[in-house]
């Protein structure tokens, strides 16, 4: 396990427990899971709170045979396969990820956005937009603010903003009161998983001239 | 469920149908879906209970938190028409054994959670149970649960690292 020290938040938790989260969200969430011992255990813990709300729902009668359509429906079915979510031999991504990208980090089709930094968009259902950052080791990421909810996983590299170092397997969640400047650390190039269910703001001219075209 | 996993026990499956069924019917009504899904789906959380009941591990979750894991991804599968990806599996199922005592000391964290939900303030509650009914965004559910999970977080934690050791 690798040492992680951001984590998710509980709002997160629930509504990925509920399922109500964006599909671009959820595949955050899953991935920092997959690494993360500790909020997989919170995760549970809020699975089990949807426990206990399902066993005060009150009751619905079933229709008439239902009981006897099940049985019919079981007494004939095999076991489901044990493994629902392996691991991919080989993949340096956490296995949510692999199935998106198609493969490991050798995979990824990246495309530069400027600044040395480049992007792969992933594809998602609508409401949030999931993409890879690849970022240079010592560069910066353009100036933003946030509208919406910006969740970043670091997946390789790690990258400072004015006050905190997120490593591999940190998450960084972040709302429309935080603009920040984050900065790949020297050594090693970043590579991030972002989320976002808002278009991000750019400081600079520049970048917001060409967001609609990359999709940022 | 032990019955129903290891000697496929009709009678077992039966028992936990006649609680249960009404019950994800209910949830699935309050989510959103008319009777006939409601019916439809409830009788699907309940036959995919037996196929996969070698997966489900006492020591990490009770039967309803089970079952509502279930409920909800066939929800969204149904209803929302969305994908919600998963963690990565931490091994091939769960311990071969499972202790009796882990499984009783968690269904008993189970029981206290869910008294302690029972005796939230109505306002909270009612969020609580709006959120699991898929009724708010992520930016509706207030940051601050105030939920009560310490005491079950530790022990599924604890039931993680025997997985862990138990794999090397």
């Amino acid at each position: 396990m690798n040492d992680i020290n951001h984590h998710l938040t509980d709002a997160l938790l629930m509504g990925y427990s509920a399922g109500t989260l964006p599909e671009a969200f959820s595949l955050v969430v899953a991935s920092h899971i997959s690494l993360c011992d500790e909020c997989r255990a919170r995760l549970e813990s809020f699975d089990a709170v949807g426990g206990a709300v399902l066993e005060r729902s009150g009751r619905v009668a079933m229709d008439d045979g239902a009981l006897e359509a099940c049985l019919g429906r079981i007494a004939n079915a095999d076991w489901a396969p044990t493994r629902t979510v392996a691991k991919a031999v080989g993949s340096d991504l956490p296995e949510p990820l692999t199935s998106y990208v198609g493969g490991g980090l050798g995979e990824v089709r990246w495309r530069k956005i400027g600044g040395g930094v480049s992007q792969a968009v992933l594809k998602t259902s609508k409401g949030a937009t999931a993409r890879l950052l690849h970022i240079p080791a010592g560069r910066q990421l353009p100036d933003h603010g946030h509208q919406g909810t910006e969740l970043t996983l670091v997946l390789k590299g790690a990258f400072r903003d004015e006050e905190e170092r997120f490593g591999a397997g940190d998450i960084e969640v972040a709302d429309q009161h935080l603009t920040h400047k984050p900065v790949a650390e020297e050594g090693e190039d970043c590579i991030c998983l972002a989320a976002t269910d808002a278009p991000l703001r750019f400081s600079t001219m520049l970048p917001r001239l060409v967001q609609p075209f990359f999709k940022i | 469920m032990r019955r129903i996993r290891e000697e496929r026990d009709e009678a077992a499956f039966a028992e936990l149908f006649g609680h249960f069924a009404p019950r994800v019917k209910a949830f699935l009504i309050k989510s959103g879906a008319d009777a006939g899904q409601a019916e439809d789906v409830a009788q699907d959380v309940l036959v995919t209970l037996w196929t996969k009941a070698h997966m489900f591990d006492a020591s990490r979750a009770s039967v309803a938190t089970w079952i509502f894991t279930i409920a909800r991804n066939r929800r969204i599968d149904v209803l929302r028409k969305d994908r919600r990806p998963e963690p990565e599996d931490l091994t091939w199922g769960p311990e071969p054994e499972p202790d009796q005592a882990d499984a009783i000391a968690f269904q008993q964290e189970a029981d206290a959670l869910g008294t302690a939900i029972a005796a939230l303030p109505a306002r909270q509650r009612e969020l609580v149970e709006r959120a699991y009914y898929g009724d708010l965004s992520h930016a509706e559910i207030a940051a601050e649960t105030g939920l009560p999970l310490g005491t079950i977080k530790s022990r599924i934690r604890l039931a993680l690292e025997r997985l862990r050791h138990v794999m090397k």
